[in-house]
């Protein structure tokens, strides 16, 4: 049986394939409540980091013709991120189990091998306290990483830390 | 069979680089020092994007941009895109950046005192067909320095971004070319712990993609994650 082809990291000049209209995830047309979603990568010296892709997938709503389910967004020289895309509702889980309401996050840039996959959940969601993937984060704080806030009536923030204090609780799947 | 939502296989012991890889001196301070959390596959990671080439247009031919030849050698890349269930992956998407034949990317980001092309680009974009196999047209990139290390310097590689079928199974990669002495002494290949793992990036000449009078071909087979088989699955 052959094994998966090695990763290698995106580099710093990823930008050739960029289409800066994929971070916008409702530009077919399609109809819900609209969010924006933005944050900062930083590394572990504090810096902001420039040059990565962010890439989003939800499964809720429904990827369809006027709903991709997919963004990708560069972070800009302030180290930031912004999608537009619609808000996600619960989320099937195995077995019986129900999800929160999440997003599916990738990170990729120089430095990086290979992707380091992460989630964003919404604040004051009730499912985020019975949530299969939450519920595995005994840390309070840490699984705190993966809550995004709400900073205004239709945009939420949760900022990336690659490494150090309050590191991002990225994911093995 | 396996269904579109089966998990995805366990990754192999060192067939993937490592985050924390100190001789590529950028991954210090980009790696996560707290173990990753691993997490059951639920329909967030076994399914994934579907690209249309009606909605993103394919790019096949990056050797020629506004009907004008680039400057280099000319080369056909084709391979398969298959699984580790030795299946092959249709339809799916595969982006292509890479530098011109002088070892410069078209990107502001770029300084490295080598000329620009204005007929070469440099990203590109192709679907594979119904059964797994893929194609493009480009020029063979050029090896440039960076500054990882005193004299370090890249070899000749093509960069390829593939979404398969699921989130779980996305891959950014580089392909690299045989014979280069460069590759000894790069520690972004050299990060594939499993020697037989990493040699499976270098692509492999080939005459019978080669183009009569044309260009030389190159055979290079993309391998993502296999999927666990159903319960239900029988022979």
């Amino acid at each position: 049986m052959p094994v998966a082809t090695a990763n290698q990291t995106i580099g710093p000049f990823w930008h050739l394939i960029e289409d800066p209209t994929w971070a916008d995830l409702t530009r077919f047309g399609a109809e819900g409540e609209k969010i924006v979603l933005t944050g900062t990568v930083t590394d572990g010296g504090g810096n902001t980091v420039a040059d990565a892709a962010v890439e989003i997938w939800q499964t809720s709503p429904e990827a369809s013709e006027t709903f991709p389910g997919f963004g990708r967004c560069r972070t800009d020289s302030t180290g930031s991120f912004r999608f537009m895309t619609l808000k996600p509702g619960p989320v099937a889980g195995l077995g019986n189990a129900q999800q929160a309401p999440h997003v599916a996050i990738s990170i990729f840039a120089r430095g990086l091998l290979k992707a380091l996959t992460t989630r964003l959940y919404f604040q004051d969601e009730a499912l985020n306290e019975t949530d299969p993937v939450l519920s595995l984060i005994d840390n309070a704080a840490r699984r705190g990483t993966l809550i995004a806030k709400k900073v205004s009536a239709d945009t939420w923030r949760l900022d990336i830390r690659l490494q150090g204090g309050n590191e991002t609780v990225f994911m093995d799947i | 069979m396996t269904t579109e939502t089966a998990p995805f296989l366990a990754t192999t012991a060192g067939s993937q680089p490592a985050n924390d890889t100190p001789s590529y001196g950028s991954t210090h301070l980009r790696h996560p020092t707290q173990p990753l959390l691993r997490i059951p596959q639920t329909v967030t990671e076994t399914t994934g994007p579907r690209f249309s080439p009606t909605q993103f247009a394919p790019m096949a031919d990056l050797s020629v941009t506004g009907g004008k030849q680039a400057q280099g050698e000319r080369i056909i890349v084709r391979g398969r895109v298959l699984d580790e269930n030795d299946r092959p992956i249709p339809h799916t998407m595969i982006e292509i950046w890479q530098a011109n034949a002088g070892g410069r990317y078209d990107h502001p980001g770029d300084q490295h005192d080598a000329p620009l092309d204005p007929h070469f680009h440099g990203g590109g974009r192709v679907f594979s067909d119904a059964d797994g196999w893929y194609q493009f047209v480009t020029i063979k990139p050029g090896a440039y320095p960076w500054r990882n290390h005193h004299n370090a310097w890249r070899p000749n590689h093509i960069h390829y971004s593939l979404f398969g079928t699921g989130f779980g199974q996305r891959v950014i990669t580089q392909m690299y070319f045989p014979g280069d002495p460069l590759l000894a002494l790069d520690p972004v290949y050299l990060s594939v712990p499993d020697r037989a793992a990493r040699e499976r990036l270098v692509a492999a000449f080939d005459i019978d993609i080669t183009a009569p009078e044309w260009a030389l071909g190159y055979r290079f087979d993309f391998v993502l994650r296999g999927r666990n088989a159903t319960p239900t699955e029988q022979g």
